[in-house]
């Protein structure tokens, strides 16, 4: 039974010493539309998206993901909820392969060796499974970074800058893996300047300004 | 509030000095003088004192801090913050009025006694913490970590007591006063009383401008305004 | 899809951190060839009378070792920082539990294999004996290893997030693990040279004893370092 209502911010708060990042910020997203989040840099973009993830606490309020609370059911979140962020999460020194590996195993997956064969081979990264990413250029990582998203199989993606950094042709794949992901089912967050594409992908749309929501 | 605190505040440090000045007279003058040691044995009256004040502090800072980790509350982070520092400053007095006591008794400033080993061992690890504090900017994780700091700091005291006195127990014997004459023992409660009013009173004032250190740093919620409207 | 239980977990991470070792073992011959150049340093700085040295070697191991640890514990942290994967593993979930019993146990092998190496050159350089045989040696090595790991591992989490990291690491560190320091310096000492009055039994005692109240608070304090 999937709750009525992807995620619920009711009157959510995030303070980092004197600098309000969130501020009484309220919303409703209901369950199969898909969000997409603007704002300038240091708008809160981000701060929303990992407090949605449980990297972070509110300070005030309360997030609801998937109709569970994000402080008492903080577990559960995780295991529902992927974040791809500015930061790639990924070893430096393992190879794009291992990354995924390790991670599958970490999930409790079967065959995390044959997930991982799998999603590279999705991601176009099948040629350069084997190197570490330390040799990946920025575009590689932002897709080995989408591969270990959907290696989470998540109920919720939350995903900051996607396009970032990727070339015309990169853009467009991450716009069919998006669209994939819709199609099955998958609720999407997508925090992004490139407004053009948000929303050709998403339904509905919040803006904030200085952590505050405003109508755009 | 502030006012009507104000005024137990100062009697306690009034009070305290009082005491300080009664108790040195009694530690001074008083009191008989020691069989084997002389005069030189007066420095007790203040050293003694001050190291129980520091292990005070001590518990004070772990009691916090265990508060802290249980409930997050400013007000248990800015006692930790303050019986730290208060405790660290009446450990280095007393420390080093162990030194000075140690000059004409061993011969030497130093003679890694157990106890005044194991409390120089202890201030470092509370100079450790305050020092973590300085470093850390958001005051959020600077509780939070200095609450684990502070934690495995004070459940060392105890090891560290234990095995610094095995570390020695092969070369001395510990030097203790013996048969003590009830005058000296209330001198010593005396001081003691002293020593705990003015510590209280530093406290007190230590942990008033802690809480006035985080009122500064953090936005007040009551500064957000009306919450924005829900769309979507 | 079960999610691996706690030691199961901890052996993943473990391997994972082995592996990141492995790949960039320079970085281990540097810390081997730093212990080794520690201890010289205590030959030249304490002078060439043997027998002083010989006395004293169970001092100096360990010192190299403990200056070792921070090298350590800085790096574990470091990787996970860069690319916040410390985030990624909490995020996906990981029990934190389990991210600090692989980090400790890491850390301890880390430091049982450099205390190996260190000893052939001991013997050699200081000319020591092993009056009471290997066995008792290696016990006394892993028991003081774990000992510097557990609370290094929390503090080295706190200090890699706060400003001057490198010195506030060894700072927070030494003045905590001195019981642990001077039970394994005694006990290795009466190892070396030989225990006429029975005393080993209260060092490892202590040794012990340190290992279990710090791993305990380890388990229960790490958590809440790195959670926000």
């Amino acid at each position: 039974m999937s709750p009525p209502n992807a995620l619920v911010l009711d009157d959510v708060s995030r303070r980092f010493g004197r600098r309000w990042a969130l501020a009484r910020v309220s919303y409703t997203l209901p369950t199969g539309k898909a969000l997409l989040l603007t704002g300038h840099n240091g708008s809160g973009k981000s701060t929303l998206l990992r407090m949605i993830a449980t990297a972070v606490r509110p300070t005030a309020g309360r997030i609801t993901v998937l109709g569970h609370d994000t402080r008492e059911a903080t577990e559960q979140v995780r295991r529902e909820v992927a974040l791809l962020s500015h930061d790639s999460f990924l070893y430096e020194d393992l190879t794009a392969h291992q990354n995924l590996v390790v991670l599958g195993r970490l999930l409790g997956r079967p065959d995390p060796a044959g997930d991982s064969r799998a999603l590279l081979e999705r991601m176009g990264l099948s040629a350069r499974g084997s190197h570490p990413v330390r040799h990946f250029s920025a575009g590689m990582r932002k897709r080995l970074a989408i591969a270990r998203l959907l290696a989470q199989k998540p109920r919720l993606a939350l995903l900051d800058e996607p396009f970032g950094e990727l070339d015309p042709a990169g853009i467009l794949h991450m716009e069919q893996v998006i669209e994939e992901l819709r199609a099955e089912g998958v609720g999407i967050i997508l925090a992004t300047h490139l407004v053009e594409q948000g929303e050709r992908l998403c339904d509905v749309r919040l803006h904030l300004v200085e952590g505050r929501q405003v109508t755009p | 509030m502030d006012d009507k605190w104000r005024n137990l505040r100062l009697g306690l440090g009034a009070l305290g000095l009082i005491l300080v000045v009664v108790g040195a007279w009694m530690g001074l003058f008083w009191a008989p003088a020691d069989r084997e040691m002389g005069d030189v044995y007066r420095i007790i009256y203040t050293h003694v004192p001050a190291m129980w004040m520091t292990l005070i502090g001590g518990f004070i800072n772990f009691v916090a801090c265990v508060a802290y980790l249980i409930r997050a509350s400013w007000k248990a982070d800015s006692l930790a913050e303050a019986s730290a520092e208060v405790g660290l400053m009446f450990g280095v007095y007393g420390l080093v009025l162990g030194m000075l006591w140690g000059k004409p008794t061993w011969g030497v400033y130093w003679d890694w006694d157990p106890r005044l080993t194991s409390m120089a061992v202890l201030l470092v690890a509370y100079m450790g913490y305050m020092t973590l504090r300085r470093f850390i900017e958001d005051p959020e994780k600077r509780a939070v970590w200095s609450a684990v700091v502070g934690i495995i700091a004070f459940m060392d005291i105890p090891i560290v007591w234990f095995s610094v006195r095995w570390w020695r127990s092969l070369h001395q014997e510990q030097s203790t006063p013996q048969t003590v004459h009830p005058d000296m023992t209330l001198a010593l409660r005396v001081n003691a009383f002293a020593l705990l009013f003015v510590f209280l009173a530093f406290l007190w004032s230590r942990y008033r401008i802690a809480m006035a250190n985080r009122k500064e740093e953090l936005a007040l919620p009551e500064a957000l305004g009306e919450p924005t409207a829900a769309a979507g | 899809m079960n999610a691996p239980g706690l030691l199961r977990t901890t052996w993943i991470l473990l391997r994972k951190d082995l592996l990141l070792e492995w790949r960039t073992r320079a970085r281990l011959n540097a810390l081997i060839f730093f212990a080794l150049a520690t201890l010289l340093l205590f030959s030249f700085a304490l002078g060439p009378d043997t027998t002083l040295l010989a006395r004293h070697g169970g001092g100096y191991l360990w010192l190299a070792l403990l200056f070792a640890s921070v090298l350590s514990l800085g790096e574990s942290f470091r990787v996970e920082q860069e690319n916040l994967c410390l985030d990624g593993l909490r995020l996906s979930p990981t029990d934190p539990q389990a991210i600090f019993l692989s980090k400790a146990l890491g850390n301890a092998l880390l430091l049982v294999f450099l205390g190996l190496t260190l000893l052939p050159v001991m013997i050699a350089i200081y000319g020591i004996e092993l009056k009471m045989g290997l066995a008792p040696l290696l016990g006394i090595l892993t028991l003081g290893c774990t000992a510097l790991s557990a609370p290094g591992v929390v503090y080295s989490a706190i200090a890699n997030h706060a400003r001057a990291k490198d010195v506030l690491l060894p700072l927070l560190l030494f003045p905590l693990v001195i019981p642990a320091l001077l039970a394994a310096v005694k006990a290795t000492t009466l190892v070396l040279q030989g225990d006429p009055m029975a005393q080993l039994g209260s060092w490892v005692g202590l040794l012990s004893a340190f290992n279990l109240i710090y791993w305990g608070l380890g388990l229960v304090l790490f958590p809440r370092v790195i959670e926000d």
